[in-house]
């Protein structure tokens, strides 16, 4: 198997930028000699100073000691900025939230305290309405500490209303502040000139205003506390890079702070500690505990030569390796940037709800007007107090706010959760195609096996002995990345055989190799090869089958046109694949294997694996057309393998899943990274997208149907029939709760637990 | 009850052209960098022209603690940013084809559109 040795790599949207802290810049004029001294460094694009914060941002392709040098011979210190690493960037979050969450229920007790005396005064039956002077004196200065709830607690829904309005947008604060601000305005009408309402409608209002700017104000507070539980999983991912690292410089080792480490440093990492930033061992021997990214539970031996990844932990021994990707290039950082881009996409079944919430608030805003209007015309009297209630209720119940968070809460939610039980997802897109897959296509080698081939027998069939035919055919294969060979050559050594050096190697794609070696023709290969090569296999054909039936794949080995042994070997079956293979069969998911292995040997493993539907013998470049072939049949087509050999068929696929075994998967090549070997993360992938998918159905069927029932109902349509119309204030305690729901349901999502091994 | 049913229909106009007809006018972020407010439900400006296949840099500055405008998304261009608040956070725009890229928060209650001519 041709093995991915690199860390993952996503394509960059943005290009480099570093922000650094300027020290000693003591008049602005400094600002135009900084820059120009940043600027003329190769590779900078732009750099830009912003003098009040002594900070300053240089963008390109350009290393961060050039740029700190630069600064410094321009007669200034600079230093890496890290106050805007993710881990302070979301204490900052957190913080900010904190303190808008006491906000808004700061303003609604406010609101509440005025609203609340005077609700439970309209129940019990107190007149809200204006027929003499002291009730007019008396409701004015209600009016006018209603007022005083606008300003103290309901300001930002006005000035949101006022500057979306001057930009010809709307949203909810339009609705808000016009339906507080309808039924404030009557009455003050009302207590102003009560003399020009009918007497009839003489009513007052100021109960629903302060009601509905306070209730408003506490589902806002709690949404923001429920907001910050969907970031869980980021928070998790962001939370595994260390602060500070151990670097080795002038021969000493110090402590500095993780965005100083630089490309290429010595990086020492003790037992327990945990790896700062990718790298390259140099030294050590010792274990790592990847389980964090991958899911994978086994912690993964680590010698010279081997990757590390930032975020893990090391378990035994102490380690020292050489900084290969740094800041934002590691691949934990690319993760987190992964999985924060595909838990702000939108899945398709989000886009009716994005087309109507575009035109969602003006259209509110006609209903309330035609409410009205359906009222004083055909309305029992008094119309115009009804129409006032109608009309303000239509706006205060409509919650675009539901509609806009149904897909959003239920994708960050959800693609946080497969991020932790190491499944990454690449966008909504992705997402919802997984949740709907019928067929799965399954690359034998290292997918449903180890991918860790291992020669089993050695079948003589000539005049050499056994290790005479596995140095041959070591010396053959020495070149070769195909798992099959690599098993070859790895038993060789095993016997301490050292491969020959071979002249006029040949590789014979779907067949073998061929070469010549001291005068003799080598060929090895599979029965086509043979038959191709006119070699006389017949006698041992019985041999070769038996062997594909144990599961094994028999090659032959021929020396100068006549067969010399029959080589098998076997790749076992991954521990767990068979009861993941079951889990995704339980889901109506027809399970198709797909190897360039022998048919007899795709058989027997196959049906060990618990498959019944293979393709056997396909070329690389026919895996495309397999996948093709199911879709064709009607199949939404998930198709996993290495990532690596199978780009083009992962691409074809509904849903092309890359397989790892530790971290080195590549990501970029797939719509759904396993970053652990087990094929239980495949069905986990498939089990929480359709946990995700079920609950935005939930969420926008829930936003839908409260939005569609509830604005008839405050426009009176139930009152003909039912002598029925809705409170302002009752609407208003519904819209707040409305998206408080749809974001709690999406929290449910928090309960998806993973296939524990 | 005429005037008060014209009045209604007026309304109605009014909001139809104030809100869908009626395009915002647009800022020009052709020979310098810009900066977006984010505050108060709106990106201002919201309407921004652009240079085809030049690469340019946009500055954000949310001043809004509201968790909505929180998180910056251009769809077409798979960017998705966090904004913190009270600081610019500065965007990179690669060289981009003609045409309108919208841009919005995550509920799409703040929106405004690239102009890329």
């Amino acid at each position: 198997m041709e093995r991915n040795t690199n860390i993952p790599e996503l394509s960059q949207q943005q290009e480099m930028v570093h922000d650094l802290i300027i020290e000693g810049a003591g008049c602005a004029s400094c600002v135009g000699k900084i820059e120009s001294a940043l600027k003329q460094v190769q590779g900078v694009r732009s750099a830009s100073m912003n003098f009040a914060q002594r900070t300053v941002t240089v963008s390109g392709d350009v290393k961060q000691s050039l740029l700190i040098n630069a600064v410094e011979n321009a007669g200034y210190n600079a230093k890496s900025n890290t106050g805007t690493s993710e881990d302070e960037l979301l204490d900052e979050k957190e913080k900010a939230d904190e303190i808008y969450y006491k906000k808004l229920m700061k303003e609604m007790m406010i609101a509440l305290t005025l609203g609340i005396p005077l609700m439970v005064y309209s129940i019990v039956g107190g007149e809200m309405t204006v027929t003499t002077t002291t009730e007019r004196i008396v409701w004015l200065v209600v009016g006018v500490a209603t007022l005083a709830v606008m300003y103290f607690s309901g300001r930002h829904f006005f000035v949101g209303a006022w500057k979306s309005f001057q930009n010809h947008s709307a949203n909810m604060d339009t609705l808000i502040a016009l339906g507080t601000g309808t039924a404030w305005l009557y009455s003050m009408v009302v207590v102003f000139f009560p003399y020009g309402v009918p007497e009839v409608a003489r009513h007052v209002y100021f109960e629903a205003t302060a009601m509905i700017i306070g209730l408003i104000n506490l589902g806002l507070a709690l949404e923001v506390k429920a907001r910050g539980r969907t970031s869980e999983a980021i928070k998790r991912l962001i939370g595994l890079q260390p602060k500070t690292a151990r670097v080795v410089r002038d021969d000493q080792e110090v402590d500095i702070a993780i965005a100083q480490v630089l490309l290429s440093d010595i990086v020492r990492v003790r037992p327990g500690e945990k790896i700062p930033v990718d790298g390259q061992v140099t030294e050590g021997h010792s274990t790592i505990d990847e389980s964090m990214l991958t899911g994978e539970p086994m912690p993964v031996e680590k010698i010279k030569g081997n990757e590390v990844v930032a975020g893990t932990i090391n378990k035994s021994g102490t380690l020292l390796f050489k900084a290969t990707r740094v800041g934002k290039d590691t691949a934990l950082a690319q993760i987190i940037n992964m999985v924060k881009r595909a838990q702000n996409s939108k899945p398709p079944i989000g886009r009716l709800a994005d087309i109507i919430s575009g035109y969602f608030v003006p259209v509110i805003m006609i209903i309330s007007i035609v409410s009205a209007l359906v009222w004083l015309n055909f309305g029992p009297q008094p119309a115009i107090a009804y129409a006032i209630v109608s009309a303000t209720t239509v706006l205060i119940i409509a919650c675009p706010c539901a509609l806009g968070l149904a897909t959003p809460m239920s994708v960050m939610v959800g693609v946080g959760k497969a991020a932790e039980a190491g499944v990454l997802i690449r966008n909504g897109e992705a997402l919802q195609t997984a949740s709907k897959l019928t067929a799965m296509v399954l690359d034998k080698t290292g997918t449903i096996t180890l991918g860790e081939p291992k020669v089993t027998d050695v079948i003589l069939t000539g005049k050499f002995i056994e290790d005479d035919i596995l140095q041959l055919a070591a010396s053959l294969e020495s070149g070769s990345e195909h798992p099959l060979a690599m098993a070859i050559v790895d038993s060789a050594k095993e016997r301490n055989l050292l491969p020959k050096k071979v002249q006029n190697f040949k590789a014979i794609a779907g067949h073998g190799v061929e070469a010549t070696l001291n005068d003799e023709t080598l060929l090895f290969g599979n029965q086509k090869l043979m038959r191709q090569k006119k070699i006389q296999i017949a006698n041992h054909l019985s041999t070769a089958q038996q062997l594909a039936r144990d599961a094994k794949t028999p090659m032959y080995f021929a020396v100068n046109g006549e067969l010399a042994a029959i080589i098998a070997v076997a790749d076992p079956i991954k521990k767990d694949s068979i009861a993941a293979i079951k889990r995704l069969q339980k889901n109506d998911i027809r399970v198709v294997m797909l190897t360039g292995d022998n048919k007899a040997t795709a058989r027997a493993v196959a049906k060990r694996a618990g498959i019944t539907e293979i393709f056997a013998e396909v070329l690389p470049e026919d895996k495309v057309e397999k996948v093709k072939e199911l879709q064709k049949a009607g199949e939404t087509v998930g198709m996993t393998g290495d990532g690596i050999n199978d780009a083009p068929a992962l691409a074809m696929a509904d849903v092309g899943f890359a397989i790892g075994t530790g971290t080195d998967v590549a990501i970029e090549s797939a719509d759904i990274t396993l970053m652990r070997g087990s094929l239980h993360g495949l069905a986990d992938a498939i089990a929480v997208s359709k946990a995700t998918l079920t609950n935005i159905k939930q969420n926008l069927f829930g936003a839908f149907v409260y939005n569609v029932a509830g604005v008839p109902f405050a426009a009176g349509i139930l009152y003909p029939f039912f002598g029925l119309l809705l409170s302002p204030v009752i609407a208003g305690a519904a819209m707040a709760f409305s998206s408080l729901t749809v974001v709690s349901n999406a929290n449910r999502l928090r309960l998806f637990k993973a296939q524990i091994h | 009850m005429f005037m008060i049913n014209l009045i209604g229909i007026l309304l109605i106009a009014l909001i139809i052209w104030w809100f869908w007809l009626f395009k915002s006018k647009e800022v020009s972020a052709l020979d310098h960098g810009i900066v977006i407010e984010v505050a108060d439900g709106t990106y201002q400006p919201s309407r921004i022209k652009l240079r085809a296949g030049k690469p340019t840099e946009l500055q954000f500055l949310r001043t809004d603690p509201s968790p909505c405008s929180a998180t910056l998304l251009i769809p077409d261009l798979e960017i998705t940013v966090d904004l913190p608040t009270d600081q610019k956070t500065s965007i990179f725009l690669p060289d981009l084809a003609k045409g309108e890229y919208p841009f919005h928060c995550q509920m799409q209650m703040y929106k405004g559109t690239l102009l890329v001519e």
